[in-house]
C-alpha cells in the first residue's frame, strides 16, 4: 500500500461524522436499525428498478445509521473503513484518465437508480449536486467540498491519482459515514464513467482547472 | 382569506402549463433559477391554494359515500366530531377508534372510507392529482390545515403509541441504505447546506429549519401546479434517496411526520404554503 493512502486510512479513522452532530441524544437501543426496518418493510412496495432489497443495510449503512447524528465508535469505524479500503477496484488497464467532456456530462446528470429512472440506461454521477467543480456552472450544492482547482492543485503523480480514484470507488473507505455515495462499491457508475470524471477533475484542459 | 378567484384561475392555467413542463427537466436538482421568486413577482402572494382550500370546504360538507353522511357530521380530527380549527397543528396523535396513530392523510382516509363508505382503492388511486384530474385529498387537506393558520405547533406525545412512533420516526429518519448510502440526514441533517440551488433545511433536531419547513406544508407547488401534502413530500425524497415506493397512509410516514412535526413545536402553522 502506499504511503500516502495508508496515511489517509490513519486519519479517517479517527470518527468524522459529516451530518452535525449539533443536536444532544441519548445513546440509541441496539435495535434501533431493526426496529425501522420492520416499519419500512411494511410500509414501502418494490417499484420499478427499486426493489424491497433496497431496505437491506450492509455493514456500513447499519454501523452510520445506529448512532447517527452521533459518530460511530473508534473501534467497529477502523474495521468497517478497512473494509472498504479493500472493495478498492484499480483500473484493469492502470490508466485512470479518460475523457474531461464525457466527464462532465457525468458530473451534471443526476438521474440513475430511482424507481422513476430508465434502468437500461447509464446512472449519472450527479457531482454537481453535492459540489463546485467549474467556475461556468453555478447552479451548485455545498454538501461536499469545491472542487474547483482540483488536479491543479495536485498536480498529477501516480499516488495522487490512485487517492481520488480510490474515494471516487469508495469514499466510506476514508470518512466512515460520508454523505457522498460509493460510486464503484455500489457500481453506480462503470470503470470507463469513473476515467472520465477521473479526467474532469484532473485534465489541464477541463474547465475545472481553468 | 383573500379572494381573488377570477384573477388566479387565470393564472393558474398558464402556471399549470410551464410546471409540466419544468418538472420534467426537474432530476435531484434544479439548474433553473428560483420559480417560487418568479412566481411571487408575477403574482404576489396570491396563493392558488385558494382553490383547493374552497373545493376542501365544500367536500368537507358534502354528503357522500354508502353511508349518506358528510365529514363535517362523522369525522374526527382530534379535536371532536367536525372540527378542523387547529387540528392539523395537533397532529400526528393516537386515536382510540382506529388504536393507531395517524397524521392528517390517514386519518381522513380512515373518515373517507370507515365514517362514509367510499372506496379506497379509488380514493388512493386519485391520492396526487395532475392535470384535470384532481385529488378529493389534497383539496380535503387544503381545506383541513389552512383552519390551523397562526395555531402552535403542539405535540405533548402523552400517549406510549405516540412516544413510540416518534422514537421510529428518528430512526428512520437516520436510516441509511440503498444505492447511494442516504438517509434523510444525508440532505437534511445541516444547516446551511444546498443541493444544486435548492436550500436544504435540517430536519435532524428541534430549530427555525425545521419550524419554518414543517408550518409550511401542505403547500402549493408551482412546479406541479397541484397543492401536495406532506406525505408526498416524504414519498418524493424517499425516491430521491433511491428506495422502493412509499405506500400512502402506511406507517413509515406517518412515523416521520410525528418527528418532524415534534421538531417543529412551537411554530406556528402558515399553510398551505408556497414551493417551488
Ligand atoms: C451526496 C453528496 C455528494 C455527491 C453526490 C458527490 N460527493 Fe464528492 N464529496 C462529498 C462530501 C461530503 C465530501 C467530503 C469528504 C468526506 O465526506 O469526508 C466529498 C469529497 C469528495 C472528494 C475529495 C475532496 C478532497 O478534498 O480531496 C472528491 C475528489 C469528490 N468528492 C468527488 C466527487 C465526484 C467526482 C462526484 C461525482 C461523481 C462526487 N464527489 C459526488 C459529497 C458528495
Ligand atoms: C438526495 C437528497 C435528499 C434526501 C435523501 C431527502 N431529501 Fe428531502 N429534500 C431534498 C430536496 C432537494 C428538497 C427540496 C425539493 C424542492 O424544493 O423541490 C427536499 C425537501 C424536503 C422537504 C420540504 C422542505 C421545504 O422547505 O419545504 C421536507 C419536509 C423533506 N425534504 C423531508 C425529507 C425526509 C423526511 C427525507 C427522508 C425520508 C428526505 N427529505 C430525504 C433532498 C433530499
Amino acid at each position: 500500500m502506499h504511503p500516502l493512502i495508508r496515511y489517509v486510512i490513519v486519519l479517517a479513522a479517527v470518527p468524522v461524522f459529516t451530518t452535525a452532530a449539533v443536536h444532544a441524544h441519548k445513546s440509541p437501543s441496539p435495535d434501533r436499525n431493526a426496529q425501522a426496518k420492520a416499519v419500512m418493510e411494511a410500509s414501502f412496495q418494490a417499484k420499478g428498478q427499486a426493489g424491497m432489497d433496497r431496505l437491506d443495510q450492509d455493514k456500513t449503512q447499519a454501523l452510520c445509521s445506529l448512532h447517527a447524528p452521533a459518530a460511530p465508535p473508534a473501534g467497529a469505524a477502523a474495521k468497517v473503513l478497512a473494509a472498504n479500503q479493500a472493495m478498492v477496484k484499480l483500473p484493469s488497464d492502470g490508466k485512470f484518465l479518460g475523457d474531461w467532456k464525457r466527464g462532465q456530462a457525468i458530473a451534471e446528470e443526476g438521474k440513475g437508480e430511482q424507481y422513476s429512472d430508465d434502468p437500461t440506461k447509464p446512472s449519472g454521477g450527479n457531482c454537481y449536486a453535492c459540489h463546485e467543480l467549474d467556475k461556468q456552472q453555478i447552479a451548485y450544492g455545498t454538501i461536499g467540498p469545491s472542487l474547483y482547482h482540483y488536479g491543479k492543485n495536485r498536480g498529477r503523480s501516480e499516488p495522487m491519482l490512485k487517492l481520488t480514484w480510490s474515494m471516487l470507488y469508495d469514499m466510506k473507505g476514508y470518512t466512515v459515514c460520508s454523505a457522498m455515495p460509493r460510486f464503484g462499491s455500489k457500481g453506480i457508475l462503470t470503470e470507463q464513467q469513473l476515467k472520465d470524471v477521473m479526467a474532469l477533475l484532473y485534465d489541464p484542459d477541463s474547465p475545472v482547472n481553468k | 382569506m383573500r379572494l381573488k378567484i377570477g384573477k388566479l384561475t387565470f393564472w393558474l392555467t398558464i402556471v399549470a402549463g410551464a410546471g409540466t413542463s419544468l418538472a420534467g427537466s426537474l432530476v435531484w436538482a434544479q439548474t433553473a433559477p428560483d420559480p417560487v421568486a418568479e412566481y411571487r413577482a408575477m403574482f404576489g402572494d396570491d396563493n392558488p391554494a385558494v382553490l383547493w382550500t374552497l373545493r376542501g370546504q365544500d367536500l368537507w360538507k358534502e354528503v357522500r359515500g354508502s353511508k349518506h353522511v358528510s365529514l363535517a357530521k362523522s369525522c374526527d380530527l382530534g379535536m371532536g366530531t367536525g372540527i378542523i380549527k387547529g387540528a392539523y397543528a395537533h397532529l400526528p396523535r393516537y386515536f382510540a377508534d382506529t388504536k393507531k396513530v395517524q397524521d392528517m392523510e390517514s386519518r381522513l382516509l380512515t373518515c373517507m372510507v370507515d365514517g362514509q363508505g367510499m372506496d379506497k382503492a379509488a380514493i388512493l388511486k386519485n391520492r396526487f392529482g395532475e392535470g384535470d384530474r384532481k385529488s378529493d385529498l389534497e383539496a380535503l387537506a387544503a381545506y383541513v390545515v389552512d383552519a390551523s393558520n397562526g395555531v402552535a405547533i403542539s405535540l405533548p406525545l402523552e400517549h406510549p403509541e405516540e412516544k413510540r412512533a416518534y422514537a421510529l420516526g428518528k430512526a428512520i429518519f437516520f436510516y441509511r441504505a440503498g444505492t447511494h448510502d442516504f438517509s434523510c440526514a444525508s440532505c437534511h441533517g445541516q444547516v446551511g447546506k444546498r443541493i444544486r440551488l435548492q436550500q436544504l433545511p435540517d430536519l435532524a433536531g428541534p430549530g427555525k429549519d425545521a419550524r419554518d419547513t414543517y408550518a409550511t406544508w401542505p403547500a402549493y407547488r408551482v412546479s406541479q401546479g397541484e397543492v401536495r401534502t406532506m406525505e408526498w413530500r416524504i414519498g418524493d425524497c424517499f425516491r430521491q434517496q433511491r428506495l422502493p415506493q412509499l405506500k400512502y397512509g402506511s406507517e413509515a410516514a406517518i412515523d416521520l411526520t410525528m418527528f418532524l412535526a415534534k421538531n417543529a413545536e412551537g411554530g406556528k402553522m402558515a399553510a398551505p404554503g408556497l414551493k417551488r
